[in-house]
Formats: C-alpha cells, structure tokens, sequence
C-alpha cells in the first residue's frame, strides 16, 4: 500500500512539474515529459497489481516492476546514481530476500485463497493518508522548481554526493544509526531463538545465522512444495 | 543521422561480442577441461578440432521441444531465462574494452553501481525458475540461489567500492583513467574476493551447489528444455565474459599494459579477460563443490572481513598519498 502511496507520488511530481509550468507551457509535450507520465502509469499499475493480487510470487514479482519503474522515474530526472543504488538495493537484494522468505514458508502455485485480509480498508485508508501526506509535501516544497533537463545533470553521483555529505550529513548519520540499531535487534532476536530451541543444530561450532537459516531451509521446502503441488 | 548510425552499429558490436565470447569461453571449456582430464574433447564437428561443437549444440537446442511442465506457473516459467540472460547483455554494454569514447558501447556516470546493480537482477531469473517449475528440485535450487546471492553481493559490492574510492570515480573508463600500476598490489586482496565472490553469484564450480547435479538435478533448470534451457546456459557463459572482463576492468588496469597503450589497448582488455576465463575453467576442474554451510561461512567470516580491511587498507593509503 505504501508502494502505491510512493508511486502515487511520482505521478504527483508529474502533476507538480507541469503545474509550475506557466512559462513552460502546461505539459509540454517533450518526449521525456511524455516518459515520464506514462511509466509513472505503468509504475502506479504495477504498484496496485502488487497489493491486490491473489498469487503470493506474482506480487513479489509486480514489486520489483514497481520498484524497477521508480528506478526509471530517477533517470528520467538526470538522478542516474540513485537509479542504479534503487536498482542494486531494492531489486537486487529486498526483493530476493522477500523471495527467499517466501520460498522457505510457503510458495504455492496459483492462488491463495487465505492471502486475502480482513483489514484491507483500513490498509486503503492509511495508504490514502500516507499518500496525501505525501503528495502535499511534495507539491508545496517543489512547486516553482523546474529541472532543467539539457544542462549539466542535476543528480549525477559527484552532485548527490555533494550535497549528501555537505547539506544532510545529520539527517544520513542518523539513518545509519537507525540501521545499526535494526542490525544489533536482528542478532539479538535471533540469538534468543537459538537458546531457546531444545535442539541443537547440526554445525554446532559454525551457528552463524546464516548457516541456520539454510538447515531449517531443507526442512521447510519440502513443505512448501506440497502446497505448491495443491 | 550520423548519431543514430553510430548508436546502432555500437549496439550492433556489443551485440556479437555478446553472441561470440560466451560460445568462444563454452568451446574453450570443452577442450581445457578435457585435456586437463587426459581426454580430447570434441573432435568431429565442423572437422578441425571439433571447433563447431557448441553451434551444433545450438542447433539440437533448437530442434528440442519446448516442454512446460503441466503444474508449473506458465508465464514466469517461460519468461525466467529472457530475465537471467539481459542483464548481462546490458551490463556489456558498459564494460570498456579500450581507452577514449569509442571503445565502450554506453559511458555510464555510476557505472560500478549499474553493472553490479543489474548484475544482481539476473539472479531474479533463476529464483523466478526454481518457483515456477513447481518441482521439489528445482524449488530447492532456487533457495540456494537466493541464499548464495545475499551472501556474496555484499563482499562484491565492498571490494568495487574499494577500487572506487582508489579512483575517487565511480565510472568504468574514469577508474581506468586513473589507474597505475601499483593498484595492482594494493588492491589485489579486494580482486581476490570480487573474483571469488563473483563466481559465486554466477553458481559456477567450486560454488555451484544451487545446481549440484547429483543432489538436486540441475536446480533451477531441472525442468527446463529446448532454447530455454540453452539460453540458461548462454547467460552461465555470458557471466563468465562479464565477470571476467569486469574484474579486468576494475582491478587488472583494463586496457594498460608493459607496451603498446595506445592503439592495442582493447588487445590487453581481451588478454587478460582471457586468462581469467582461462581460471574459471580451471578452477571448475581442480575444486570439489563446496557444501552450503561451508559456502556461506566462506563468505561472512573471510570474504566479507578481508573486503572491509581492503576498503581499510584503500582508506589509509589515499589519506597518507594525498
């Protein structure tokens, strides 16, 4: 839901870019704007299949369309370094992890009847919030901004570096103590678990988490493709 | 005009290098492993040498049938090999084989981030057939993949941003512009793991337990058939010319060399990616695989500590240079 709010935005910023466009001419129709409105489309589609189908993998699967449309709304705006980090971050590695979760709990093929939850229109309703909250942030911080898309590119790495390390360098340390603390949370959960089962795993000497993860992996598959096999 | 042509006939080269060097590194491989074995390899088609082996296994591939399996999830099914084999098509594109503008199809402000970003996409394709081919086998090799990918892109992605800092770029031709020959011994902890690491995500051997054969078929592919299946195997020896020439690029100086720099740099590019496909080949004869708990404590407990004491190492040396 909050991945159709965020695509919701990026159509905004269309909205938001061709409303600052008095001396520009509403929408005029150059190719890239062009581009963007209708991937921006594809994106909001992609965003909405992946929170209202019925196939688990499918909408992991929609996910990283979505995700890859995000990544093509980043180039179209010059901000080629974030595009790839979108593409190597949220594609490459949470959609495979999400995968991965999927494959180890339960995958099948086909519909899942049970995937349906009884919450979904208070789900709609923060996403609607979330994505008005959002689209009004962005349309009152970058209303009379236009992105001159013929000079020197705005968001090349050596310009996002720039102003990442010169003008938000608090608010970047700040996240990164956030991930570590998630880091730290993630170890201790898992250590807890691990004193707790009765029995041992079988590389005692070598219990990383990952090793972990793959000996419970042999037992779960098997599962899962039974239900796969339904 | 001229600039359509000249986008055209770039693509059009990046196109056959990517139809030739995976066929050339696959016909390489036949005849490497066999000697190293003590046979001959393919000696009959096309006469000399066997040398059109690999186009008249194209050709049976070709003639196959295209099976899909009655429970399997038919699109993702039959889309899963056209998503492992263009990355590596694009990520061609990027690599530059020689020094100036015109030796590399597309130059690419972040290109470390896109190669290794889109690198990582073609690992979606062999998830996307372990799931949909709705069999044990391959929903088990495709775990292995996942969980072989989340371990070794983060000692990949650690070493890359190694050779970035060194350059103080992250564009492809910029790092090679400012390169010298003493990175080699600098950097060479951080070559070792990308390399290492690298043929891990590509599940090439002594890392190819996603597709161990005599455990689980053939992982992923087990119920693949026909095209699909060469184009499976096209993307393996595709990633062997992308890793290879990638590790050239980033770490072996790319298109420097003893002599010669200017008109036969593209020649270095092609010799050293070579000798490390060369490696690849013997590194698959000589290494048994390697279990999946021993691989994954490969990676974090001395792939990933050895890339973070390489960015160490790069981060202490360019403050005392500078």
């Amino acid at each position: 839901m909050i991945l159709a709010a965020s695509s919701a935005t990026y159509l905004a910023t269309g909205h938001t870019t061709g409303a600052a466009a008095q001396t520009h001419g509403f929408l005029s129709p150059t190719g890239v704007e062009i581009a963007f409105l209708l991937v921006g489309l594809v994106t909001f589609g992609a965003a909405l299949v992946t929170v209202t189908t019925k196939q688990l993998v499918h909408a992991a699967l929609w996910l990283v369309v979505t995700l890859g449309g995000l990544a093509v709304e980043y180039l179209l705006l010059t901000a080629e370094f974030i595009a790839w980090v979108q593409v190597l971050i949220y594609v490459g590695s949470v959609v495979v992890l999400l995968l991965f979760g999927l494959m180890l709990t339960r995958a099948p093929i086909g519909r899942s009847p049970d995937a349906d939850s009884g919450n979904r229109w208070a789900a709609l309703a923060v996403a609607v919030a979330a994505a008005a909250a959002l689209v009004w942030v962005v349309v009152d911080a970058f209303r009379t901004t236009w992105i001159d898309l013929d000079g020197p590119a705005a968001g090349s790495t050596e310009a996002t570096g720039a102003s990442l390390f010169q003008n938000w360098v608090l608010p970047f340390e700040a996240l990164s103590v956030l991930l570590l603390a998630a880091l730290v949370g993630a170890i201790v959960l898992s250590r807890k678990a691990k004193a707790e089962s009765s029995s041992p795993p079988v590389n005692a000497p070598a219990t990383t988490k990952s090793s972990r993860t793959i000996t419970e992996s042999s037992g779960n598959a098997g599962r899962s493709e039974q239900e796969g096999a339904r | 005009m001229n600039d359509v042509l000249d986008v055209a006939l770039r693509l059009l080269v990046v196109f056959v290098v990517f139809l030739t060097l995976p066929l050339i590194i696959g016909q390489t491989e036949h005849k490497v492993m066999a000697h190293m074995q003590g046979r001959l390899g393919p000696m009959y088609a096309g006469g000399f040498h066997g040398w059109a082996q690999l186009i008249a296994d194209g050709v049976k591939f070709a003639q196959k049938e295209d099976v899909v399996p009655a429970g399997a999830d038919r699109r993702i099914f039959q889309l899963a090999p056209a998503v492992a084999l263009l990355p590596y098509l694009l990520v061609l594109l990027a690599i530059p084989i020689g020094p100036g503008e015109g030796a590399v199809g597309q130059v690419i402000d972040a290109g470390v981030f896109f190669v290794l970003a889109v690198m990582g996409v073609g690992v979606l394709g062999s998830l996307m057939a372990g799931w949909a081919s709705a069999n044990k086998f391959s929903l088990l090799g495709g775990l292995r993949t996942a969980a072989q990918l989340l371990a070794y892109e983060l000692p990949m992605l650690l070493t890359a941003a190694s050779v970035a800092m060194a350059a103080g770029t992250v564009s492809l031709p910029g790092i090679l512009d400012a390169f010298e020959w003493w990175w080699l011994p600098w950097q060479i902890v951080g070559a070792i793991v990308f390399f290492v690491a690298g043929l891990a995500e590509l599940q090439r051997p002594p890392f190819d337990m996603p597709v161990a054969d005599s455990e689980i078929i053939f992982g992923a592919y087990t119920e693949y058939t026909g095209l699909r299946f060469a184009l499976f195997l096209l993307a393996e020896y595709a990633g062997i010319v992308v890793l290879c020439g990638l590790t050239t690029v980033l770490f072996l100086g790319g298109w420097h060399g003893p002599w010669g720099a200017d008109g036969l740099g593209w020649v270095w590019t092609l010799l050293k990616t070579a000798v490390l496909a060369f490696l690849v080949i013997w590194l698959r004869v000589t290494y048994p695989r390697l279990r999946e708990d021993q691989l994954q404590k490969l990676s974090w407990t001395l792939l990933v500590p050895l890339s973070l004491a390489q960015i160490a190492l790069t981060g202490i040396v360019k403050v005392v240079i500078q």
